[in-house]
């Protein structure tokens, strides 16, 4: 009991010891606040009653000039003007209907200003303030201003527009800015960026515009402006000037851009070029574009059911997001895996009896000339697309060697490159498969895998990138769009340096087999040997055919009898010049039947252009000056010229 | 008879705790009347909660401690299992995943941690006979964190912290070894650069925009750039009830919740402050006094962890809203608007009546 006690006694001494030590903490951390009230509200009281005497006194934010975007020439691809607009403040007026009729008669608001405004005004809040018309001009804004005091809740103002002055050129690449919307205002406040956009309507929605928002958007400044009882600006207290974003220099040229556009004509497609040494895009094409100045001011209903509904998807980025067996264009890959396997080393030759079967098996491979090729060696089988000789080197391979192989050449896994929505295309293994399907692997879709048949998916960017790497003995580099990034105050330029991104080292023997066979499909003889004719440099390339339908055991193939949208696609892969490759490129012309005759022109007007700078004849004519014209006919004063006439016409 | 009736209704009632909390409480309607831009509903909806609270806090005063102690374990034991159902079914609001739908109601399991955590510490160490060894803080270690860890991910910084607070406080009052937090506290500051290396610079902005507001103007900064020039502008003896430019002219934001202190503070000066934190002291001495004779140690520990958390949210409080604390989400405790956070509070005060009042007569 006595022990218990003092035990108890004890431990209560202990614990008392400790609160009376917490009373202190308590007691010096309430001085502490006591010593802070001292200091705001007695010290410094004269101070902070002034603040608050001029907390009429108002932040006004300064949002930046945005970036430009110049191709590689200088270029301008996106810029920046100021326009008038009259916006009207939803919560701000009674009879909304019975303003803009009145509004009216001084301005002119169309339809479609009108079907904008309401779709704007969803979007936003209500007190927020949203254009019924945009790009006014100086009568109307003067119109307007005269009669300002009868319209509570309308203001003209001014605002910083972005405009695409080429249109729709390259418009997959250069992307666009759109209205700051609630999903947009969630993310900038998930990653703390949001007070750096108070000023700020718009932010970029997709292509480099999106990407590289960080860098294009630049810093919010703002004012500390002493406002009078109305909230009207009476002096500017301090004010930190914004910093302007940065502009993006591209190793794109736009001249190229618009042959490689032209040459699609109004066929669906992509076309990517790569410099297979530095990883530099130089062009990038997705058919049909659009028009990104359609989007900046919020695009109206009607354009944008024009553009959604259309059968041909023109605001798919093809390059990135558009997947496609890639046919025979991936022979030569699946030719170097063997090589570098030691199989089918020359003299090794097979004769081709215009089809592969297993032994046992009635079932027939068919190589696509029914009467098969004769006596077939490595290079003359990539020359000729000989089916059967692939058939067979794959069957030997197997699938995993085969596609551990390729993906050393981007097949199957991201480029990481500078656009945002990249697919990784597909390449199949037995495991993907029972994970897809739940089916074990046959041995007859490892053989249609050689041709670049089967379940094998590539993305045009894909295709270029693996060239690329092929045309730089494997050294893969990480493909940019953007070469240059320029402090616009300094004009400093901040260089992309070139990423080796993977590399596998080849035998030199083999890339020379796969090159030559190559080079000579732009040879007589070769799948396609008008693209060579007369080119002056010397052209590795590879045609393919995607098949859109399946065509069963014992039906033809009939390019005529077909619906145009069930036609093949026409692939066609090439770099040159074939000794020393300074372009490496792959063309994908949708619904356009055989890759050298669809696909090959294409490649070849890109190729001209790009090694001698010579524009296409038959084309040269065609070749349109587009002068951009703004809807309203305000066009910027510095209005960049495409193609120079005279030019044009040497 | 009457006076009978009257003695039982107040023989739990601590009258010189419950004289503050009253003033405090009847000074907080005035306070919300001013901050809300003077809105009776505001006003009678906050004097429901109090109502609501204070009725809570008489019950939980007339339930004897070894009661509450006996409920100590299972309140915490459906604690865990609450926030593990909030982690796993929890409703989303505001981009935290706190509320659990529990058929017609939602409850917050986080507020009930507020209350069961202390008290499974307090159960823990009252267990442990004699001087208790670092492997009982180890334990009591694990016992705190995994509620502060699931809070933690909700996201609720704020409560986390708080709670953290909370169980400290006992482990502390426990007992736990001097050289321990010495060490402990070395370390952290010690590791301290180190984490700050590891930081993005973005994540670096934000922690320096928190401890420097002037920064930020338009963004996070906004508050307490706007809460000081409130404070300050108060003066000496405050621009008076209901004459707060900032409060009034909607300079003030989140006034009638977690920056009420500045409303207060701008209409009723450096007298109002002092006197506030006057009646705070006072709470808080009387708390302390109460844990000091508190006679069995789950009752000691309760009443001191639940006294220091009160200075804790006051404290803390009060710091942020005048600049020299980073803003957490953490109300002024008694006077801020909000039901919840109201009747934890006087359930929390209803214990330390309990304990005061429930005291056997000891042998000395």
């Amino acid at each position: 009991m006595g022990a218990e006690l003092r035990n108890y006694l004890h431990e209560q001494y202990y614990f008392r010891l400790r609160l009376g030590f917490t009373a202190l903490v308590v007691i010096s951390l309430f001085a502490l606040l006591a010593s802070r009230f001292y200091y705001l509200q007695v010290k410094q009281y004269n101070h902070y009653q002034t603040l608050a005497e001029n907390n009429r006194i108002s932040l006004i934010p300064i949002a930046p000039n945005r970036g430009l975007i110049l191709d590689k020439n200088g270029v301008v691809l996106a810029h920046n003007f100021f326009v008038y607009t009259l916006e009207i403040t939803p919560a701000k007026i009674k009879d909304l209907e019975a303003t803009i009729a009145e509004i009216s008669q001084f301005v002119e608001i169309s339809p479609l200003d009108r079907k904008r405004f309401n779709r704007l005004r969803q979007e936003s809040r209500n007190f927020e303030s949203v254009p019924i018309r945009t790009h006014l001009n100086e009568v109307e804004a003067a119109k307007f201003a005269v009669n300002h005091f009868r319209f509570p809740g309308v203001e003209i103002k001014s605002r910083l527009f972005r405009h695409y002055p080429l249109g729709k050129l390259g418009s997959h690449m250069v992307g666009y800015i759109g209205r700051i919307n609630d999903k947009d205002l969630a993310d900038l406040e998930k990653s703390g960026d949001l007070s750096n956009y108070k000023g700020s309507d718009h932010i970029g929605k997709s292509g480099l515009e999106q990407f590289y928002e960080r860098q294009l958007h630049g810093t919010t400044g703002f004012q500390q402006v002493e406002v009078d009882a109305d909230g009207h600006a009476v002096r500017v207290l301090s004010s930190n000037a914004p910093i302007p974003g940065d502009n993006l220099i591209l190793s794109a040229d736009s001249k190229l851009q618009e042959i490689a556009e032209t040459a699609f004509g109004d066929r669906r497609g992509a076309l990517v070029a790569i410099n297979p040494k530095t990883g530099e895009v130089l062009s990038y094409v997705s058919q049909p574009t659009f028009d990104p100045n359609l989007f900046v001011g919020g695009i109206d209903t009607e354009n944008w059911k024009l553009l959604n509904d259309s059968l041909d998807k023109p605001l798919i980025n093809r390059p990135l997001r558009g997947i496609y067996p890639p046919g025979s264009t991936f022979k030569p890959f699946v030719a170097l895996a063997g090589l570098e396997a030691g199989k089918r080393m020359p003299p090794f030759s097979i004769h081709d009896a215009g089809y592969f079967s297993f032994p046992n098996s009635r079932h027939r491979y068919r190589d696509w000339k029914p009467s098969g090729h004769g006596i077939v060696d490595m290079q003359r089988a990539i020359t000729i697309s000989c089916d059967t000789f692939f058939y067979g080197l794959a069957m030997e391979l197997g699938i995993e060697k085969l596609t551990s192989f390729v993906r050393h050449f981007g097949f199957g896994r991201k480029s990481d490159f500078d656009l945002k929505g990249e697919i990784e295309g597909l390449l199949p293994t037995p495991e993907w498969k029972m994970r897809r399907f739940k089916q074990p692997w046959y041995p007859g879709e490892t053989v249609i895998v050689g041709i670049g048949q089967g379940y094998t998916l590539v993305t045009p960017l894909q295709l270029a990138q693996a060239t690329s790497i092929l045309a730089n003995n494997g050294v893969a580099m990480k493909p940019h769009l953007v070469a240059q990034i320029q402090n616009s105050l300094t004009g400093k330029r901040h260089i992309s340096p070139p990423v080796v991104q993977d590399k596998i080292t080849l035998n030199p023997d083999n890339m020379d087999i796969v090159r030559r066979g190559m080079v000579d499909v732009t040879l007589p003889g070769g799948t396609a040997a008008s693209i060579g004719a007369n080119a002056g440099y010397s052209i590795a390339a590879k045609t393919g055919t995607a098949q859109v339908i399946g065509i069963k055991q014992n039906e033809k193939y009939n390019e005529h009898t077909i619906n145009e949208r069930h036609r093949d696609h026409a692939l066609f892969i090439a770099f040159a010049p074939a000794e020393d490759p300074k372009i490496a490129l792959a063309v994908i012309v949708e619904n356009g039947g055989h890759g050298g005759s669809a696909a090959g022109p294409i490649a070849r007007k890109v190729m001209d252009y790009y090694l001698l700078g010579k524009l296409p004849i038959a084309e040269a004519a065609k070749i349109e000056v587009k002068i951009p014209i703004n809807a309203t006919g305000n066009a910027p004063a510095t209005t960049p010229r495409l193609v120079p006439e005279e030019e044009l016409y040497d | 008879m009457i006076s009978r009736l009257f003695h039982r209704f107040v023989e739990h009632i601590d009258a010189f705790l419950m004289a503050c909390l009253l003033f405090t409480l009847l000074a907080s309607l005035f306070i919300l009347y001013s901050a809300s831009g003077q809105s009776f509903e505001r006003v009678y909806a906050h004097g429901i909660n109090t109502a609501v609270a204070l009725s809570v806090l008489w019950v939980v005063a007339n339930i004897p401690p070894n009661q509450l102690e006996r409920i100590a374990l299972p309140l915490y034991l459906l604690g865990v299992i609450l926030l593990i159902g909030v982690a796993l079914f929890g409703t989303i609001s505001h981009g935290a995943r706190r509320w659990l739908n529990v058929g017609i109601i939602h409850i917050q399991p986080s507020e009930i941690m507020r209350i069961a955590l202390p008290m499974m510490l307090a159960w823990y160490f009252a267990k442990r006979e004699g001087k208790p060894k670092p492997s009982h803080f180890a334990f009591a270690g694990l016992l705190l964190a995994i509620p502060v860890v699931l809070i933690m991910k909700q996201p609720d910084l704020g409560t986390s912290l708080l709670i953290t607070a909370s169980g400290f406080f006992i482990l502390f009052l426990a007992g736990l070894n001097w050289k321990f937090l010495l060490g402990a506290a070395t370390l952290l500051a010690s590791l301290s650069p180190v984490f700050w290396s590891m930081l993005h610079d973005y994540q670096r902005r934000r922690i320096e925009i928190l401890f420097d507001p002037t920064q930020d103007p338009l963004g996070a900064g906004y508050h307490t750039i706007q809460a000081i020039i409130a404070i300050g502008s108060g003066g000496s003896a405050g621009k008076g009830w209901l004459n707060g430019t900032q409060t009034q002219l909607d300079f003030l934001p989140e006034r009638t919740t977690d920056f009420i202190f500045a409303v207060f503070s701008e209409e009723f000066g450096f007298l109002g402050n002092m006197l506030l934190l006057g009646l705070f002291s006072l709470i808080i001495i009387r708390g302390l006094m109460i844990a000091s004779q508190a006679q069995s140690t789950f009752s000691r520990l309760l009443a001191g962890s639940i006294t220091l958390t009160f200075f804790t949210y006051a404290f803390v409080n009060m710091g942020m809203v005048s600049g020299i604390l980073p803003v957490v989400g953490v109300p002024l405790p008694l006077i801020s608007y909000g039901g919840t956070s109201m009747v934890m509070l006087c359930l929390s005060f209803g214990i330390l009546m309990s304990i005061h009042t429930h005291k056997k007569l000891v042998a000395t």
